[in-house]
């Protein structure tokens, strides 16, 4: 079965890496992901008022489209991607005359009628299996020791999770597969301080500080995440947290697939950017 | 602190309408404070904001930076006991102001001068402009 990948815009740019180590480790298990044709922005943030109509629309084009191509299920890497679909499709379920009049903006898409289900990439490889993930391993991570960050988006609110919401294994699951270790991270859910980062640069690295020291604490020498934010804030941040706290030291931040496509011998071994 | 109180308080209504949340299902337990990441940085905590606007006193809240301090992580929603979505009426609140004021709270020459991932830089247009 042919699953459509959203990728949105930070996949093509800052994120560029996530994108092709995940859709290398797609090819690798065999999983049929194709990108989405024509896609347009998610909407980035989930907007929470209930009145505001015309916010709905980015991430409904993109079901709409996703539906009519035939596809019945969707998938992203980005978290805030795939919190923004699951939060406007839950939006308009059950509520015919907010479809309709989202349906009224977009003439030139065929209807959205709701069928499309959006998984994050992370559920797919759990459905695989984890049995299957580790007949894949070419290189075991052993001894690695590694922090699994979820943020907030894959988590919160319940209705959108992929996991429990406040004590998720996903990741570790993940992790363990492969032959990491994941340490014991109490900071795995706390917000990073999101879009903060663009008008509050010093908020943003005085969280970002008390996360990473979190998982250095706990022994990690490497976090990994799903988000390109989070990673932004926790990895550049890394020089605006030095300005302020002058004894930290750098720690490296990756994406979940880097780690794994390493472990599953398709790339060299990630280097410390 | 002393707050005026205004009981014709179109504010809560507009809120609640706005955030589709009942502001009276709070009953002021204070773990939306408890576990909110951005508390340390806030000029009212998070539950005051409800407070405020339970006893008509919302025009306070307009003032605070709290609300532009809460980055829509929900915490705050997932571990409420009433299942009141504080981040939504934060929403609210902010969305009550970008309307009446029809003024950006942030111009991109406030933003920060290095090269953000576009997420960033969208959303923090979303969030703080009309």
């Amino acid at each position: 079965m042919e699953i459509a990948y959203f990728p949105g815009c930070t996949l093509k740019t800052t994120a560029k890496s996530f994108e092709t180590s995940a859709l290398a480790i797609a090819e690798s298990l065999g999983l049929d992901i194709k990108e989405l044709p024509e896609w347009t922005c998610c909407g980035t943030v989930y907007s929470l008022a209930e009145d505001d109509l015309m916010k709905q629309l980015g991430p409904i084009r993109t079901l709409a489209r996703a539906e009519g191509l035939g596809y019945s299920t969707l998938t992203t890497l980005c978290s805030m991607c795939y919190n923004t679909l699951v939060q406007a499709k839950q939006f308009v379920a059950g509520d015919s005359v907010r479809l309709q009049k989202i349906n009224n903006f977009m003439e030139e898409e065929s209807d959205y009628t709701g069928t499309v289900e959006i998984k994050h990439f992370l559920t797919l490889l759990m459905e695989l299996g984890l049995d299957r993930l580790k007949e894949a391993v070419q290189r075991d991570l052993a001894g690695r020791k590694i922090a699994c960050y979820y943020g907030c988006l894959l988590l919160r609110p319940e209705s959108a999770s992929i996991d429990d919401c406040e004590q998720p294994q996903i990741l570790e699951q993940l992790m363990q597969a492969l032959g990491a270790e994941p340490v014991f991270f109490p900071y795995q859910v706390e917000c990073c301080g999101s879009y903060l980062t663009a008008v509050k640069p010093d908020i943003v690295a005085r969280r970002a500080y008390r996360i990473l020291e979190n998982a250095r604490e706990n022994g990690a020498e490497a976090i990994i995440t799903s988000c390109p934010l989070c990673s932004f804030n926790l990895k550049d941040r890394q020089k605006n947290i030095k300005a302020i706290y002058p004894g930290f030291k750098d720690i490296p931040v990756y994406y979940f697939t880097e780690i794994m496509s390493e472990a599953l011998g398709i790339t060299k071994t990630v280097e410390n950017s | 602190m002393r707050v005026a109180l205004n009981l014709q308080d179109n504010l809560l209504k507009k809120v609640e309408e706005i955030s589709g949340e009942n502001v009276f299902a709070c009953y002021q337990c204070g773990k939306c404070s408890a576990g909110c990441p951005m508390v340390a940085e806030m000029d009212l905590l998070p539950n005051q904001v409800i407070r405020f606007l339970q006893i008509g006193a919302g025009e306070a809240v307009l003032e605070k930076r709290t609300i532009w301090l809460c980055a829509s992580c929900f915490t705050c929603a997932a571990r409420c006991p009433k299942g009141v979505n504080l981040a939504r009426m934060m929403e609210g609140v902010r969305v009550t102001i970008l309307r009446q004021s029809n003024a950006d709270q942030v111009t991109p020459p406030e933003m920060v001068k290095e090269p953000l991932p576009q997420i960033a830089l969208i959303s923090a247009l979303r969030k703080f402009t009309t």
